[in-house]
């Protein structure tokens, strides 16, 4: 286990070396010369470019800027974002806990319908129950999410009513974050119109992005249910006389989810890109609408940053994913 | 790993075309999705005959005409029209050739690059493997819509450019597949067999290796037509694809946005059109995968 994980960890050294020069690539491979591209349509004195170009070290050599770069980057310098003028640091800081927050119910809404449905379906393999679902679960999991959210919107808030179209709290509360999530700072100031009011905007776009990973977990848990379902120590269970429930919930159901949590990891990925496309369409403020918006702004240097931050977080959660699987995973053990 | 056993003889190598039928149209699912998906070819292709109007052409005197089952709605635009007077149902079915040219494009670029540098890091290990396997691990770390996102970035916002940013990012999981495959087959005896009957590198690779990975290969690049089809739709929706005013789905979905309460129409068919074609994608994905590779079955 420990050969394994080291492995891993071997493995993330070069990786993380490989995404810090896709982003100093980055700005540079912009069509243009990129202290004018920074510079954004006003333009600069030639006085003014030369101070850029020293400030920004474009005048040194190519593996100057790099080291350059990296040095920054380890002491947590991302830079000052060309719109906003406040370090981008402090701006990620600021949107990372909405984009978490959203994640994290998305994710326990996949995880709470999406296992329960695949284990029935497995133990109902063949059955017309087991077609639905995983007729609906292959639905979801072909769903372009920027349409099923605005489709979300049609119905929940234009047609019923119910919640409201954008945002992440109505606009008459106001917090000082405590933990940056909303659901659980209002509780904590103990107010629970704002906390209702949080909850009914997370709603919809929870759906939104829940939906694919819903999905997948479903047909995956079915997919190990029914290979576990096929092994020795099943018969062995059945033929001890215990319960169908027993055998299938806790014999059959530990072993099965070793890889659905795998499954689950992985869908960080699928995660913050959806939440690209979600946080568009809700106006929600996280690092996804963050990213989009900056892009359209020509704010490169967040471009760049953002890049950077959300593959770095993507790569930690996997290689955590993959430690966590051995050491759930009782063949790996030894 | 038993259920298998149970579904009589399945060779491991391409089967007839008879055998690979019998096992493909016994997945209901499956024939569905072909039958789906030949209609979209056709629609695509018969789209100049059978659209009512021209996709671009702009009717001033029916902005957001509702479909015709709609109160107002009228047989002349069977779907509606979008903002400007244009015939929802034309734009759809020109937007189909779109789509599976977006398709096609990508899975051809991403499936050549990606064979290529599968083959290369699996035959010869080494440095070159560890240099590409590096690659690869750096593409998949960035989730793929961010990525593409990025590449169009730089390239510039257009149908082509973000085709291409799409196939960077599906390259990753065609040269994983067929390195591993590679790998697994290297050390048989039919491969020893070619080496002691003189086969050059090339001639092993592409001749005597290549076909044996073939089975999963159809699959993922079934996989990632639809999710190439998607990718370019969000791109499009998000402004950084097909610019308006190609018919392109995602593209249309963009710019009805606005008017989502007002003509939900103009949102729901493009989207509908999507969902539909990568549903049927997947669906035969899923029946070629029961069919071509015994291995690779999950349902």
């Amino acid at each position: 286990m420990f050969r394994y994980i080291l492995h891993k960890l071997l493995l993330f050294v070069p990786t993380l070396f490989g995404i810090t020069i896709c982003a100093f690539a980055f700005v540079r491979l912009l069509p243009g010369d990129p202290i004018l591209a920074m510079a954004g349509e006003h333009g600069v004195t030639p006085e003014r470019y030369e101070i850029l170009k020293e400030q920004f070290g474009y005048n040194l050599p190519m593996w100057q800027q790099y080291l350059r770069y990296v040095g920054e980057v380890l002491t947590g310098d991302f830079g000052i974002s060309l719109s906003t003028k406040r370090p981008v640091m402090t701006e990620f800081m600021t949107l990372f806990p909405a984009t978490i927050e959203l994640s994290i119910v998305a994710m326990i809404l996949a995880i709470v319908i999406g296992i329960p449905a695949g284990v029935y379906a497995a133990a109902r393999r063949g059955t017309w129950p087991d077609q639905l679902l995983m007729g609906t679960a292959l639905v979801g999991y072909s769903m372009p999410i920027f349409w099923w959210g605005l489709l979300l919107i049609i119905f929940f808030s234009g047609y019923l009513g119910w919640t409201p179209v954008s945002g992440r709290i109505g606009l008459q509360y106001f917090f000082k974050p405590i933990t940056g999530f909303l659901l659980i700072d209002t509780l904590i100031y103990g107010k629970f119109d704002a906390f209702r009011s949080a909850l009914q905007h997370m709603i919809l776009p929870a759906i939104a992005l829940g939906t694919i990973p819903l999905a997948v977990i479903a047909r995956q848990t079915r997919s190990a249910m029914l290979e576990v379902l096929g092994e020795d120590y099943i018969r062995t269970a059945r033929a001890k006389g215990l319960k169908t429930a027993r055998v299938i919930g806790v014999h059959a159901l530990r072993n099965a989810l070793i890889p659905v949590v795998t499954t689950i990891g992985l869908q960080v990925g699928v995660l913050m890109a959806g939440a690209i496309l979600t946080e568009t369409i809700f106006s929600w403020p996280g690092i996804g609408k963050w990213m989009v918006d900056s892009i359209f702004k020509r704010d490169y240097v967040v471009v760049q940053s953002g890049l950077l931050l959300i593959a770095l977080i993507v790569m930690v959660v996997n290689l955590l994913v993959d430690i966590l699987y051995a050491v759930i995973n009782p063949r790996m053990r030894g | 790993m038993a259920e298998i056993a149970t579904q009589g003889p399945m060779p491991s190598r391409f089967p007839g075309l008879r055998e690979f039928w019998y096992y493909f149209s016994m997945n209901k699912g499956a024939v569905i999705g072909l039958a789906v998906f030949t209609f979209m070819v056709l629609a695509a292709f018969t789209a100049p005959i059978f659209a009512p109007h021209e996709p671009y052409a702009q009717y001033r005197d029916a902005f957001l005409a509702p479909p015709v089952w709609y109160e107002g709605g009228s047989w002349k635009f069977i779907l509606g029209t979008d903002a400007v007077g244009r015939d929802i149902l034309s734009r759809l079915l020109y937007g189909a050739q779109f789509s599976l040219l977006i398709g096609a494009v990508v899975v051809t670029i991403s499936l050549v690059v990606g064979i290529g540098l599968g083959l290369v890091a699996g035959y010869f290990r080494g440095w070159i493997d560890v240099a590409i396997s590096r690659v690869m691990d750096i593409i998949l770390a960035f989730p793929s819509l961010l990525l593409a996102l990025v590449m169009v970035t730089i390239l510039g916002p257009s149908l082509f450019n973000a085709m291409l940013a799409i196939a960077l990012v599906l390259v990753p999981h065609f040269a994983r597949l067929v390195r591993a495959a590679v790998m697994a087959e290297k050390n048989k005896e039919y491969i020893a067999a070619s080496k002691v009957a003189g086969a050059g590198s090339l001639r092993l690779m592409f001749l005597t290796i290549l076909p044996n990975c073939l089975a999963p290969l159809i699959v993922q690049a079934t996989l990632s037509f639809s999710n190439a089809i998607l990718e370019a739709a969000a791109l499009g929706f998000l402004g950084l694809g097909a610019q308006p005013p190609t018919p392109e789905w995602g593209t249309m979905l963009a710019t009805a946005r606005e008017f989502i309460l007002r003509a939900p129409w103009v949102v729901t068919f493009p989207g509908l059109a999507i969902l539909i074609t990568v549903l049927a994608i997947n669906l035969m994905g899923d029946g070629l995968r029961d069919a071509l590779d015994p291995k690779l079955k999950r349902s």
